[in-house]
């Protein structure tokens, strides 16, 4: 039995039984298939996160999303800059408590150079009702190429827990057809 | 030196029992279990609250709640628990004494010093920063104080399952091997060794940042060590309770491994590969290469995920061939309706192997997928997953050899026998409910963590879909459930160890179904039962799982597609 030492002593020379042997094989291979289905999809996949990532400062990275919310300022809201940066620029979003600054207007179809850090606490970006979820570390810029394919109205909450406000850190993202 | 050891023999195992390591298995599971009343006390109010039309705590208290049900249930309750697995593995089963009972009465008295204080600390208020208390939050130094002794108790409590089972091997207290369950115990307890050292590498500098003597933590690197502890403990909860599959298997079947050498090779594979999986927890995190996270999330090449699917053939079979045995041979599966579903030793251990596959196991490879993670990443989706391996895995598992236990180890007979034939049921019912709703709302997007979804003080509130909030109404109708089938085993348990009826007075026999009754030395044919080996029903259900488990990953490699290209 599992609990009294195997009655046989030399245990390690029985055979292991085909259809044990069998599954054991198929579970490994099944392992492969997994193991490169990820290395395939980063060859042949459009959703691959980019690991680009500079060390920076809060102070550091808020001047650069300063910098871009004056030049492409198009309105505000709340208070808020809504800011429109053209197609293939560097975008930078500010995560704090308990705000993402500044909201974004990116047109469809083109692609982005999103940069995101904290300036406080761990945040996580969450765009729904995508559900594109990336973790934000302060001290770390994150470099990724986003690519909106729909547009409309998005929503951009929090989901890592930051403080008791937590759960008033939304923010939106518009995504506009080309000449709107 | 020590005061000789005093034993007693069991009556219905014949094993010797060293009372010392009796007095303490009754410890730690007492404490166990008032963790898991006060920690499932806790969940239960978490999920009334993510139920949007009861939201039944206030915003503080909720994340108060949140913190200390991860800190009861996922460090007290199940660490306690499995003390007394190590303990019961390695003195009871080898037939041995303790190596150091005063140094182990040590360890508890640290473990529980450390729970107490790490539950004060929380509820003073200020260290509501979850069970994860990613810097650079900073909870009081208590906080972290609390954790490091908890940490230490339980290091030693390893040192003296690994000096009894020198104490044995100089003694000759077994022939040959070490048992199965003591070498799926040892696996745990390496496990444990590396995680509490990873714990001690990160919590002790966090300790002294938290009162000033260290300047910075960094975020990512407490992240990637941390979560070497936080993940990998979870890797000695799957050790500890698939090596108690095999002990009831073993113990109310009397059912014999398949073959030694598959389900060691699998437990060695968990020993070599599952200390990679902090990975899981930084795929969608700055500054780590594609190649490190597909490496390190797979456990190279999925050789963990192999381990498990080991188990997963040879749990099921070392039981369809025990009841095979015992003449239940008649088609595919009459073994498994006429099982001893009776007894909630068994049906508590088959209901977690089910739930605990198709649920956890699944839902986990797939997340940890290094581009999938993106769609589920601290959605509520993590903790449906994490419920179902944790709760349905681990906790059921233990509540199930709990009942075998009490007779065996604290020798009190089982107070309320119809109870606990119920409520394995029960608990099982409402853990599969809070599983794959917390799964389903998560999918929609709901994050894990936030006192109000409905985000009606946000400036710009995000509108989930009707669908999410249902999720969420029904994950607070199941947790209630499963709370009743927890309030059921902790009374039982309270009970039976404080009040029930002593077996020694009354030495008879174990009550149980008729194919029960035949106690069990030796059941079940020989080992290397290769010409022999007939388990059709097994192979049956082992591809029924690996079925949905493609089915599933590749549906969800489908969702993945749909998303905004990213690069």
């Amino acid at each position: 039995m599992a609990i009294s030492s195997p009655a046989n002593r030399l245990w390690w020379k029985e055979p292991i039984h085909r259809v044990e042997l069998t599954w054991i094989i198929i579970a490994f291979l099944w392992g492969l298939v997994m193991f490169f289905t990820m290395v395939y999809w980063h060859a042949v996949g459009d959703q691959n996160l980019a690991n680009t990532t500079y060390k920076t400062t809060p102070e550091a990275y808020l001047a650069k999303a300063d910098a871009m919310a004056q030049k492409f300022k198009v309105r505000e809201e709340f208070g808020i800059p809504v800011v429109r940066p053209p197609p293939g620029s560097d975008v930078y979003l500010v995560a704090r408590i308990w705000q993402w600054w500044p909201i974004l207007e990116l047109e469809k179809g083109q692609s982005y150079r999103m940069h995101l850090s904290a300036m406080d606490y761990q945040h996580g970006f969450s765009l729904q009702p995508v559900n594109i979820n990336i973790q934000v570390h302060p001290g770390y810029e994150h470099v990724f190429t986003m690519t909106p394919t729909e547009s409309g109205q998005f929503g951009i909450i929090c989901n890592e827990y930051c403080g008791l406000g937590h759960h008033t850190m939304a923010s939106r993202m518009y995504v506009v057809d080309r000449n709107q | 030196m020590a005061a000789p050891t005093l034993f007693r023999t069991c009556p219905t195992t014949g094993l010797k029992v060293d009372l010392a390591a009796q007095a303490l298995i009754k410890a730690n599971v007492v404490a166990a279990v008032i963790f898991l009343a006060l920690g499932g006390l806790f969940g239960l109010s978490v999920a009334l609250t993510r139920w949007p039309d009861v939201h039944f705590l206030p915003l503080d208290w909720f994340y108060l709640a949140l913190t200390a049900h991860g800190l009861d249930v996922l460090l007290c309750w199940i660490i306690f628990f499995e003390v007394a697995v190590l303990y019961f593995a390695s003195a009871i089963l080898l037939n041995c004494r303790l190596a150091a009972p005063r140094l182990a009465w040590a360890a508890f008295a640290l473990m529980v010093g450390g729970s107490v204080l790490v539950n004060i600390t929380v509820l003073q208020g200020e260290s509501s920063v979850m069970f994860t208390s990613y810097v650079p939050m900073k909870a009081a130094p208590n906080f972290y104080l609390g954790l490091i002794l908890f940490a230490v108790g339980a290091l030693i409590a390893c040192g003296n399952f690994f000096g009894t089972l020198v104490i044995a091997k100089e003694e000759r207290t077994y022939e040959g091997s070490v048992p199965l369950v003591t070498f799926g115990a040892i696996t745990a307890a390496i496990i444990a060794v590396f995680t509490l050292a990873s714990g001690a590498v990160i919590l002790i500098p966090t300790w002294l940042w938290s009162m000033g003597y260290i300047s910075h933590i960094d975020p990512m690197t407490y992240k990637l060590i941390w979560w070497a502890m936080g993940h990998s403990s979870q890797q000695i909860n799957v050790s500890a309770h698939v090596s108690v599959w095999y002990a009831v298997a073993a113990i109310v079947l009397g059912a014999k491994p398949l073959s030694e050498k598959a389900s060691r090779l699998a437990f060695f594979l968990y020993i070599l590969f599952l200390q990679l999986a902090s990975a899981h927890h930084l795929l969608v995190d700055p500054g780590i290469s594609s190649e490190w996270k597909i490496f390190n999330t797979s456990y190279a090449m999925y050789l963990a995920v192999l381990g498990s699917m080991i188990h997963a053939l040879t749990v099921p079979g070392t039981i369809e061939a025990a009841l095979r045995k015992r003449g239940f041979n008649k088609g595919m599966f009459e073994w498994l309706r006429k099982a001893p579903w009776g007894n909630p030793a068994f049906s508590g251990v088959f209901l977690s192997l089910v739930m605990f596959g198709f649920l956890g196991g699944i839902s986990g490879v797939v997340m940890g997928t290094e581009q999938i993670n993106l769609i589920m990443h601290n959605t509520l989706y993590v903790p449906g997953h994490f419920h179902a391996t944790v709760v349905a895995g681990t906790t059921l598992t233990f509540m199930a050899v709990t009942y075998l236990l009490i007779p065996l180890v604290l020798q009190r007979e089982v107070m309320f026998p119809r109870l606990a034939k119920y409520q394995t049921y029960v608990f099982a019912i409402g853990v599969s409910g809070i599983s794959l709703f917390m799964m389903g709302a998560g999918t929609l997007g709901i994050p894990r963590r936030v006192w109000d979804v409905t985000m009606s003080d946000a400036m710009f509130p995000h509108q989930f879909p009707a669908a999410a909030f249902l999720m969420l109404t029904l994950n607070g109708i199941f947790a209630i459930m499963a709370a009743l089938g927890g309030v059921m085993y902790v009374v039982n348990v309270v009970a039976s160890t404080f009040w029930g009826k002593k077996t020694a007075d009354a030495p008879k026999p174990q009550k149980a179904s008729p194919p029960l009754a035949a106690p069990v030395r030796a059941a079940v044919g020989t080992y290397g039962s290769a010409e022999t080996l007939y388990i059709p029903g097994t192979i049956v259900l082992v591809g029924i799982f690996f079925i949905s488990f493609v089915l599933y990953y590749y549906v969800n490699w489908k969702y993945l597609a749909e998303v905004w290209p990213l690069r």
